[in-house]
């Protein structure tokens, strides 16, 4: 039993999945379609079944990556097929099979042409994230990362609105120039260290003056994907325009990929990099934070909003991790994971009123609490979620990072605080203009309230939000020791570094010292 | 001594009787024997293949050093006559469909095969000349072969015209690298150009016409210009066949002329591979964004393609031919796909070349929506499809030649590109469906799309066959020349190829040591 590929295994199994609607369905369309629903949902329940299995074998207390595999691939030249998960990467692949069944329910009703394709594309979608998060070879990561935008810009160009095809482009090509540098980046890493593997990259850092190229080029990639605050405008068009689910997929987890990127690659590679562009990340984080909540006060499409929340939530993220210490760090992941499961509810709230009244502009609704009751009330807490209430997980994840934030900076820690009072600001004005004032408009009073599906998507995201909000030490434990270890490294790396820049004197004194 | 052991050319030597044979057969049985002769010209290619590996790959010269067979152009070979195999296919059924049914179409193949094959084992720059012309008179005849088309006539004399000029500039340059060196063999010109101290600036110039007449036909910028109007004007199946084939000959004709008789002179060609690889890859990542044609499209697809190609040579190290090898082959696979796919737009039977004829192909075929829409992204170079690692390894190799300037301009232009591959799949996925296509797809093309497909979606599950086979080819051109192999990178420790690694570091080790006199 030790010896199965468990990873492989979680990361193919959605693959297989579409493989079979894909190939398996075959009879009439209302059949494929109905047929095509249930079995995506049947495998990614599967594949999320799987994914508690291996969280309970999962040993919690070690800072190792565990599940580990590792095969030839490209023997010739040293590029391995490696596979493992530690602390930090196994809760991203929790939210991804755990974000893909809502998903697969979410698209149940509101995905009327091209069923099985859409259903086989989001299976693929789950395989190639869950695949970016276990990946320990770079170029396999990169494969996984990059894999990501094929079922992406077809979900978001053949299932989108109006706008899909510009917004699918702009996603598509923003992101592929980011990564593209982020490529030659890892061949660099590769040419200089002979090395793939991520955990001996993250051993051994390469020299100060090319860290500094590297970091660049892979910051170009995630700082896309995060996204950041100067190339963030791809994302409130990609979210507006996709279906749903796609928004959901795409602001709960594939965002994290820029984030988690950060953790796996900049951080630990490239430590002293990291360290002299520290203010830069800062002051980009707190343009991020400040600058897209005021864009988001303004907005009148409920879905560019919550977008735009999102790019000034990620700024959160960028913030804590730059500050390198506990609890920034532990804070940012946890305000990755908190944001993966309540950006994601917001979409889904958003969701279910445009499938009642086809539109988005916040102006066409208005007073539904009446009507809505049940609905008012889940949107309320993930509105708060995103304000960052005590008791929610969206509290615990800004805490923290403003926590260790303000051990490094108090004038950043003090600037990005006004973020969580406009982030309080626009998401209750949205609250407000929806769903209490008055009901003017005929056709948003008779909307109906949430029904079965709906609800299967939302409760568990309460149940989450809340329980992550009271219980967090269920996630902080797990992901402390890898925080730890990185957090530890990386001082270590920091402390070293004067040592190799003047190598000659330093050591040579040392040696004498230690002589005498 | 008379030297005639003939063992090592005889695929080339079966296939040129064959062609032969079927000739005859073709002038007694009249058009009607075309689909035989076709499907003969399959088998003789299939014979050929078994021939090739039945031979020894060793490195031996035949013919008083004419011809030469080596591991690099045994693989070369091994490519073509796969393409060739591809492209046969994919033009048996079309004959009939545009009724241009003749038999010589097969046959003419088949001899434009032969040259191919021969300029990849061309180890006399006369021997290069002969292989070169059989070849391109050859494809001369076929890009004409519609007679009572405009086009096609335009495309055929177009063709002609220009590629005797490149004919003309590649005599002119042999004259004046025999000249200046004294001979017309391989070897020879290697060793009297790397006896010399100072560079030879007569059999630069000379080296410079050929390469210049060789950039013609990989249609390298800016000896681009036919290529756009040939793709267009030519029949389909022909332009697949110029697509897939002759530029992987043409391009394995350059590395062996660069690599053997030229190879003293590195630094001086690097600088104009380079110049030729940027502007590929500029103007195929640009002039493509603009086109309504399908067939013109990848008429600048295939130039920037070759633009990453060429940065393997420019990179003038072991793993970058060998990375140019990847790419063809992954190049080759893509195209014939791709190409397969444009052979079944018909509506009516009237062939439709238009982007816009694509629409909502996924509504109305869906297989071939799919086939097609993976053939794209992989030409767009995302992974996990092949044409993703065929840059990868070129991008790889550059970096490992310390190119980083080129690399970082080839992936820019990787993504401009990929904004009119992505407009073929917005086409076919998020536009309104036009009218239906014919359905009956025959089966050779179906085949190759299909083979092409698998091949493009499974790459990433056995890399390890193509990547090793491909090193040895380029160790076999590229080790034996005692090159500068730099290298930067430390030795992986698990490095199976542990062989073939002394070599090149004594090389390097050589190489420096001259430098430092």
């Amino acid at each position: 039993m030790v010896d199965f590929p468990l990873l492989t295994a979680i990361t193919f199994l959605p693959l297989i999945g579409a493989l079979l609607i894909i190939f398996g369905i075959n009879g009439k369309q209302e059949d494929v379609d109905n047929n095509a629903k249930h079995m995506a949902l049947f495998t990614s329940l599967f594949t999320f079944a799987f994914g508690l299995f291996l969280f309970m074998r999962f040993d919690p207390t070690s800072s190792e990556f565990q599940f580990v595999e590792q095969s030839n691939w490209f023997r010739q030249i040293g590029i391995d097929y490696h596979m493992g998960v530690d602390g930090i990467s196994i809760f991203f692949v929790l939210l991804s099979v755990f974000l893909t069944p809502i998903c697969i329910v979410a698209s149940w009703n509101s995905i009327k042409k091209r069923t099985r394709e859409y259903m086989a594309a989001f299976l693929i979608l789950e395989s190639l994230m869950i695949g970016t998060f276990c990946a320990l070879d770079t170029v396999l990561f990169y494969v996984f990362f990059e894999g990501v935008l094929i079922p992406m810009f077809i979900i978001i160009g053949v299932w989108g609105g109006p706008r899909r095809v510009y917004s699918s482009y702009k996603f598509f090509l923003y992101t592929l120039l980011g990564s593209v540098l982020m490529l030659l980046a890892i061949l660099v890493l590769f040419m200089q260290t002979g090395t793939t593997n991520i955990v001996e990259l993250m051993e051994n850092p390469v020299a100060r003056d090319l860290q500094m190229f590297l970091w660049l080029a892979f910051f170009a990639s995630f700082a896309v994907k995060m996204p950041m605050w100067p190339v963030h405008t791809w994302l409130p068009d990609a979210h507006v325009e996709a279906p749903t689910a796609g928004s959901v997929i795409l602001a709960g987890v594939l965002l994290k990929m820029g984030g988690y990127g950060f953790l796996r690659f900049s951080i630990p590679m490239l430590p002293e990099a990291t360290e002299y562009f520290t203010p830069m990340v800062f002051w980009l984080s707190i343009i991020a934070i400040i600058y897209t909540s005021l864009v988001a006060l303004v907005q009148e499409d409920m879905k560019k909003l919550i977008a735009y929340s999102s790019v000034a939530h990620m700024g959160f993220v960028t913030l804590g991790l730059f500050t390198l210490n506990q609890q920034g760090v532990e804070g940012a992941i946890f305000q990755m994971l908190s944001h993966g499961l309540i950006s994601a509810a917001l979409f889904l709230c958003v969701g279910v009123v445009y499938d009642r009244l086809h539109t988005r502009e916040i102006g066409r609704y208005g007073g539904i609490v009446k009507n809505m009751p049940r609905y008012a009330t889940v949107f309320m807490i993930f509105m708060l979620g995103s304000v960052g209430l005590p008791g929610t997980s969206g509290f615990v994840g800004e805490f923290l990072t403003l926590l260790g934030a303000f051990r490094v900076d108090t004038t950043v820690a003090f600037f990005a605080t006004t973020g969580m009072v406009l982030g309080a600001t626009y998401m209750l004005m949205l609250y407000r203009r929806v769903v209490f004032g008055p009901q003017h408009n005929e056709d948003a009073t008779k909307m109906k309230d949430l029904n079965q599906h709906e609800y299967i998507t939302l409760v568990p995201l309460v149940l989450l939000v809340i329980g992550l909000g009271i219980f967090p030490g269920y996630i902080t434990n797990a992901i402390a020791p890898s925080v730890e270890k990185l957090v530890t490294r990386y001082e270590q790396a920091i402390a070293s570094a004067p040592d190799t820049r003047n190598a000659d004197t330093t050591t040579q004194n040392a040696e004498t010292g230690a002589q005498q | 001594m008379l030297d005639f052991n003939l063992i090592p050319i005889l695929p080339e030597i079966f296939l040129a009787f064959t062609a032969m044979g079927l000739l005859i057969v073709g002038v007694s049985g009249g058009n009607k024997s075309t689909d035989i002769i076709c499907w003969a010209a399959v088998l003789s290619c299939l014979m050929a293949i078994f021939l090739l590996f039945g031979i020894s790959w060793q490195r031996t010269t035949v013919l008083n050093d004419m011809f030469i067979i080596d591991q690099f152009g045994g693989f070369m070979k091994l490519i073509i006559l796969l393409g060739m195999i591809a492209s046969i296919a994919l033009s048996v059924k079309y004959l009939y469909q545009e009724q241009m049914i003749r038999f010589e179409y097969p046959v003419l193949m088949l001899m434009a095969c032969v040259g191919m094959m021969l300029m990849v084992s061309a180890h006399n720059l006369l021997g290069l000349y002969m292989a070169l012309e059989l070849q391109s008179l050859s494809l001369y005849v076929l890009a004409a072969f519609r007679r009572n088309s405009y086009k096609s006539a335009e495309a055929g004399t177009k063709y002609f015209v220009l590629g005797a000029l490149s004919s003309g500039l590649i005599l002119f340059g042999i004259s004046l690298v025999y000249g200046f060196t004294g001979s017309i063999n391989f070897s020879v010109i290697q060793t009297s150009l790397s006896n010399e101290g100072a560079a030879n600036i007569g059999a630069i110039i000379g080296m410079v016409f050929l390469l210049s007449g060789l950039a013609f036909k990989i249609s390298a910028v800016p000896f681009h210009m036919w290529t756009p109007d040939v793709y267009q004007g030519a029949p389909t199946s022909v332009t697949a066949f110029f697509a897939i084939v002759p530029k992987v000959a043409a391009f394995a004709l350059i590395i062996r002329l660069l690599y053997e008789p030229f190879a003293p002179l590195m630094e001086q060609w690097s600088q104009i591979i380079l110049f030729l690889s940027v502007a590929s890859m500029t103007v195929g990542a640009f002039a493509a964004l603009v086109q309504d044609n399908l067939k013109r499209l990848l008429a600048y697809s295939s130039i920037g393609n070759m633009g990453y190609a060429l940065i393997g040579i420019v990179a003038g190290n072991e793993a970058g031919v060998s990375a140019v090898i990847i790419y063809l082959f992954i190049y080759m696979f893509m195209t014939a796909g791709t190409f397969g796919v444009i052979l079944c737009l018909r509506r009516g039977g009237i062939a439709s070349e238009k982007i816009s004829d694509l629409g909502g192909l996924s509504l109305t075929n869906p297989a071939l929506a799919y086939a097609m829409a993976i053939l794209m992204f992989s030409m767009s170079g995302l992974p996990p499809l092949a044409g993703f690692f065929g840059k990868l390894f070129v991008f790889q190799a550059a970096i490992d030649g310390e190119l980083y300037a080129l690399a970082i301009y080839g992936v820019i232009t990787t993504v401009i590109a990929a904004y009119y591959y992505l407009r073929i799949i917005k086409v076919m996925f998020f536009d309104d469906p036009v009218d239906t296509l014919d359905k009956d797809i025959p089966f050779a093309r179906r085949a190759v799309i299909f083979v092409s497909v698998i091949f493009v979606l499974g790459f990433i599950i056995k890399p390890n066959l193509l990547v090793s086979s491909s090193q040895s080819a380029a160790s076999a051109i590229t080790a034996p020349q005692g090159l500068a192999v730099k290298k930067t990178i430390k030795e992986p420790p698990q490095a199976a190829a542990a062989g073939d690694r002394p070599s090149s570091t004594e090389a390097a080790a050589t190489v420096t040591g001259a430098q430092d006199k």
